[in-house]
């Protein structure tokens, strides 16, 4: 986090001195670790066996916090007799189709109901049905087009809630399923797995015990440490599972924080540049399964919580895109939405690039060519477009890759053969253009221009509304049917004398407007009816009172502890998401130190520093009529309020790809076979065969050491930011790589030496720094090397050098899409061969290691 | 509080500003750098060289941990040291009975962990400072603020600044000739800003203020930490009877201020400057008794 994010870092410095434990977590001894309390190596990628092993010792020692367990979590929910776990599978879920790859999540529910009501026997039947008829076709389609993302604000919906045993006793509850399936963890194993010491563990667990409870609470931080893993998703659960067992969400200390990549990661979910999601956790239309604005809504409409209000957050989002052209009796133009087909997600692209079809790309503020993992496959789709449209600060790589990329240098491609047009945009960096960055508590902050964007720069927003309004006249006058939803759209934003439009518009379009065209409130004030219109529901109240509240800079010492008037939190302002969680059943604080929302029965109301994530008047004692639908069937003890249930869910019935429990599997490159299960990798990884994307066999001797890329402080990200400024990199002025001494000397690296590091993609040189910092570790009887390597660099930029991304494979998470970065290679003192030799070279370490040629293309998982 | 009647070279001096003729003039001010909190994130050294404009100091992998800017000169004002140093394993007693498990499994270096100093270094801006005694120019001069600054439009460039800083820190730029170091934001002190590596920290490891409230903070993070078990904390700089009569920038250092590279007992190499043209003065004048004495002798 200091390495990464040292603003952030800041507030973690504040909490040490106030007498906090910080315990880091990391391959490699980082800035953060330096400042930590505690600093716990750990064997990239094995993230799950770590935290499954806290969690094991919360459950075998009887150290959860029981109150809130019982009644806040589905620990208590009686799972469908028909589960199998992992322990009787050896590795697999119930459910699982080897054929396809996937999950039928069916055996996974909660055991229905003896005497059901009629519309849980409905929703029943659907699931049925869907099992039946559709088969697990559905289930495929719908993990395909990445579905499970659509609950970045509240889980997926279940048909009932299910018998409840809340003495957790029942074999068949989830407190005992969830005990049974982590007993594996034990601190041996966890040595085994990650090359922690069982009292290193044990000195974790119970820091993190003793730290949490009535009278304290604990917090997780992660980065792309967790998220970018083939089991990236789960790795999060198993931490959700230890804060929920812990008492540790909706209340204040606690919680899970994502540390994102960079500014308004958060908001790019959220209002997504993400193939299969809409504003605001709505899911994109799927062609063949959303054919009516019914069928879209089906999934969540009238169910238990606030996602059963989903259709007025869909209509008003496309009467916000269609304005009086979305009527009743057009189903809001639903029709003019596009539609997915499957898995339209960033590498599958590149992969249609490579195959000839996909012709076309906006890169925008990013540069694959260094940033993505296996350059090389990126830059071969590149190399295959017709036209590519690159706006960013810098000329970066992925806009110069036909002329300077590594594949010139090999002879793989030639400049004269490429087709691409390449069109370069100047874009306006963030000083230079007005907006709103979301960071990673939901928090919007405005920032104003500072100075004028130098030359032809401009701003994203210039480009695209400039970009809309030049198609449209293009297409006006158009009769066919498929020019309708561009024609018809709302474009008439008030722009300055550079057409640049005023970006407070576009932040109130998206809060939304009533029937009399003034700025809402609240989400709450939606309606289905066609009468509201908002560009992203959870953001509706951003603009409350026509007023910009992500623009407020009230400092912390002039209000109460939780500033809500610094910026604007989604939804409704609300900082601490289900707070409702932060008093006891029965409404009052669980301890004075821990104060923050609670029933006042006098008043009838909850309330607190802060925005009450609850219905306002809801009495802790209320308790749902049977058939209640949406927030009327929310019981005044259920804080989880998106959820169908209510509840926490320490196992996921339904949303998740890949099983509901976390479960180890092996990073798809590995030096060792699991030590868990048969099951060496996640089964329903997403594995991209194309020629340019071989994969190392595990464990073998050829690649026997981990790698893991990462980040320095002194540069950003794919370093368009930052490599072309001297102040920076001086600052870190070369590629290098990070090895323990023991590895040094097993190698013959010298300390500011060159050394190749190869994969099956590829090889590249970098320099040496031999230090203490990077820890051999001890598995059992055996001991791992790994190989840190910052990734900033290429071609380009004051001090080129090779990408340490081009040695990363594309295996990918089957939730989100996202890459593994962790992989195995080897190391050699020296540098890398030059020209046709590199893929001489590389080619030589696949026929030692036998990699299979891949000729066939095919995506399978 | 008097205002002396010629310049200290040495020993306690509470108000240097006075001393080099302020009448009315602010409370001295300085850096308190707080290492403890450090995370060597270089905002100080890019802050500085954006706010100053200063040119880079060249592009060198240096393999001394992540610091690749090395040391503080004319083209660095700031300087985040990175300090590694393993843990140390007590070496096991031999008792002389069978071992168990191969011998290729032994402890090697780090095994233990590892330690990560890291201190951002400045001009220190000392009490008496060398470099201003001997600038034969006048670039270099006490601020009515107490610190020293060069005025490049004076600086000639004999580089007499350089070997007298006791710290190494002032330096000649080569490609311009005249020597530059920190100013502690000249510029931004008259207009009451703060300076911008303490504006840019983030962990408020670099504090700006008063001096003497400095001292005080300085004092009560020190005695927090020794009651924390942080025996090894310490101020450096902090005592105005050392060898410099104290610095304007001090710091909190968690290990030996050699550890970090600065020098344990620093003296103004100027201390003596005083005595010795007294020395001078005399031996000048008893070759002119001599001399006259020779003249007068012969007239006799």
């Amino acid at each position: 986090m200091a390495e990464a994010h040292p603003v952030g870092f800041q507030w973690v410095v504040e909490a040490k001195r106030r007498g906090a434990t910080i315990i880091h977590v990391d391959p490699r001894f980082t800035r953060t670790s330096a400042l930590a309390d505690v600093h716990v190596p750990i064997r990239a990628g094995s993230d799950i066996a770590f935290l499954g092993g806290l969690v094991n010792h919360v459950l075998s020692n009887d150290a959860d916090f029981r109150e809130y367990v019982v009644a806040y979590t589905n620990a208590a929910n009686i799972v469908d007799s028909d589960f199998q776990d992992t322990e009787d599978l050896d590795g697999l879920f119930s459910g699982y189709d080897p054929e396809s790859g996937h999950y039928d999540p069916t055996t996974w529910r909660y055991e229905p109901p003896e005497d059901p009501t009629s519309d849980e026997q409905e929703l029943q039947q659907e699931l049925e049905h869907e099992e039946h008829e559709g088969g697990s076709d559905g289930h495929a389609q719908a993990h395909l087009a990445a579905q499970s993302e659509a609950r970045g604000s509240g889980g997926a919906a279940v048909p009932w809630k299910g018998r409840r045993d809340e003495t957790l006793q029942h074999p068949r509850c989830v407190y005992q399923i969830l005990k049974r399936h982590f007993s594996r963890y034990t601190p041996e194993m966890v040595q085994e797995v990650c090359g922690i010491s069982p009292e290193q563990l044990r000195q974790v667990a119970e820091s993190l015990v003793a730290n949490s409870g009535r009278e304290r609470t604990a917090a997780f931080c992660y980065a792309v440490g967790w998220t970018q893993h083939t089991t990236g998703a789960q790795m999060i659960r198993t931490a959700s599972i230890l804060q929920l067992l812990l008492g540790n969400i909706g209340r204040p200390g606690g919680g899970i924080m994502a540390l994102r990549g960079h500014a308004s990661i958060q908001g790019s979910t959220d209002i997504p540049t993400l193939f299969n999601i809409l504003p605001g956790y709505l899911p994109m239309r799927h062609a063949d399964q959303h054919q009516s604005l019914d069928q879209w809504l089906a999934d969540d409409e009238g169910k238990a919580g606030f996602w059963g209000e989903s259709r007025s957050y869909a209509v008003s989002l496309l009467k916000s895109y269609w304005g009086d052209a979305a009527t009743p009796d057009n189903d809001f133009c639903f029709d003019y939405l596009p539609r997915v087909t499957g898995d339209h997600s960033s590498y599958t692209t590149v992969k249609a690039q490579i195959e000839g079809r996909c012709k076309g790309y906006f890169l925008v503020g990013e540069n694959p060519a260094v940033g993505s993992a296996n350059g090389k496959m990126q830059r071969l789709g590149l190399a295959n477009l017709d036209w590519l449209v690159v706006r960013d600060l810098q000329m970066i790589e992925s806009a110069t890759f036909w002329k300077d990329g590594p594949e010139i240098e090999t002879g793989e491609l030639v400049t004269e053969e490429i087709g691409t047009e390449v069109f370069f945009l100047p874009a306006a960096s963030h000083v230079e253009k007005a907006g709103s960055f979301t960071q990673t508590q939901r928090m919007l902050q405005w920032r104003d221009k500072a100075v004028e964007p130098p030359g032809d720069a401009r701003s994203e927003l210039q480009f695209y509304f400039q970009l809309g309004k030049r198609i449209r006249q293009k297409l006006a006058g158009s009769t066919d049917e498929m020019d309708r939803p561009l024609l018809d759209l709302t474009w008439d934003y008030p722009a300055d004398e550079l057409g640049d439009p005023e970006p407070e518009t576009v932040l109130r379009e998206i809060n939304g407007t009533g029937p009399d065209g003034a700025a809402l409130s609240a989400y709450t004030e939606l309606k289905a009816d066609g009468s509201t219109a908002c560009g992203c529901w959870i953001y509706c109240g951003v603009y409350a009172d026509e007023t910009n509240m992500a623009r407020r800079r009230k400092p912390h010492w002039e209000q109460n502890q939780v500033a809500p008037e610094w910026g604007w939190v989604w939804p409704a302002n609300r900082r601490i998401l289900y707070n409702r969680a932060s008093a006891a059943p029965d409404g009052s604080p669980w301890s004075e130190r821990k104060r923050y929302i609670w029933w006042d029965a006098d008043e009838g109301k909850w309330t607190g520093d802060d925005v009450p994530d609850f219905i306002p008047d809801r009495s802790p004692d209320y308790v749902p009529e049977d058939g209640a639908k949406g927030p009327a069937a929310i019981r005044g003890t259920d804080p989880f309020i998106m959820q169908t249930d209510g509840k926490g869910w320490l196992f996921a019935t339904v949303g998740l790809a890949d099983g509901p429990m976390p479960t180890h599997y092996e990073p798809p490159e590995s030096p060792l076979p699991n030590p868990l299960y048969q099951q060496q990798n996640n089964p329903t990884r997403r594995s991209l065969a194309t020629a340019s994307n071989p994969l190392n066999p595990s464990y073998t001797e050829v690649f026997p050491y981990v790698f893991t890329t990462y980040r320095l402080t002194e540069h950003h990200t794919a370093g368009g930011m930052s490599r072309t400024l001297p102040y920076l990199t001086e600052l870190q002025p070369e590629p290098f790589c990070e090895v323990s001494p023991r590895l040094a000397a097993e190698r013959g690296l010298e300390h500011l030496g060159w050394a190749t590091i190869v994969t099956s993609r590829t090889a590249i040189e970098a320099r040496v720094l031999v230090t203490d910092r990077v820890r051999s570790l001890r598995l059992g009887d055996r001991t791992i090397e790994q190989i840190g390597l910052p990734y900033h660099w290429g071609p380009n930029g004051l001090v080129p050098g090779d990408s340490p991304n081009d040695l990363v494979n594309v295996t990918m998470d089957p939730n989100v899409y996202i890459q593994d970065k962790v992989g195995t290679c080897d190391i050699r003192p020296g540098r890398r061969p030059r020209g046709s030799a590199l893929t001489a070279y590389v080619e030589e370490y696949r026929r030692r290691a036998g990699v299979e040629e891949t000729t066939t293309e095919g995506t399978q998982g | 509080m008097s205002t002396p009647v010629e310049s200290s070279l040495w020993g306690r001096l509470d108000d240097p500003a006075a001393d080099a003729g302020y009448a009315d003039h602010p409370k001295r001010k300085g850096f308190f750098t707080d290492t403890s909190v450090c995370i060597g994130c270089k905002a100080c050294e890019v802050a500085c060289k954006e706010w100053n404009q200063v040119p880079d100091d060249g592009f060198l992998l240096t393999g001394m941990s992540y610091d690749n800017s090395q040391q503080l000169g004319a083209s660095t004002w700031r300087h985040v040291a990175f300090v590694e140093k393993p843990i140390d394993v007590p070496a096991p007693v031999d008792l002389g009975m069978p071992t168990i498990g191969s011998e290729d499994q032994g402890a090697v270096s780090g095994d233990a962990g590892v330690r990560w100093l890291m201190s951002s270094d400045v001009c220190k801006h000392c009490t008496h400072a060398a470099c201003l005694d001997v600038c034969p120019t006048g670039a270099l001069f006490r601020t009515e603020f107490g610190t020293v600054v060069v005025q490049p439009d004076v600086c000639n460039g004999c580089g007499y600044c350089v070997p007298a800083c006791p710290y190494g820190v002032i330096d000649l730029r080569k490609e311009d000739g005249r020597a530059f170091k920190c100013t502690l934001c000249y510029d931004r002190l008259k207009d009451d800003q703060t300076p911008a590596c303490a504006q840019a920290c983030p962990t408020e490891s670099i504090q700006f203020g008063d001096l003497d409230e400095l001292h005080e903070r300085a004092d009560r993070r020190l005695a927090e930490l020794h009651e924390k078990g942080v025996d090894v904390a310490r101020l450096y700089g902090r005592d105005p009877e050392d060898g410099v009569g104290g610095d304007g920038a001090f710091f909190l250092l968690l290990d030996e201020p050699e550890v970090y590279g600065l020098p344990p007992d620093p003296v103004v190499t100027t201390r003596d400057i005083g005595s010795i043209w007294k020395h001078v003065g005399a031996a000048a004048g008893a070759l002119v008794a001599v001399g006259v004495a020779s003249f007068l002798g012969r007239r006799r």
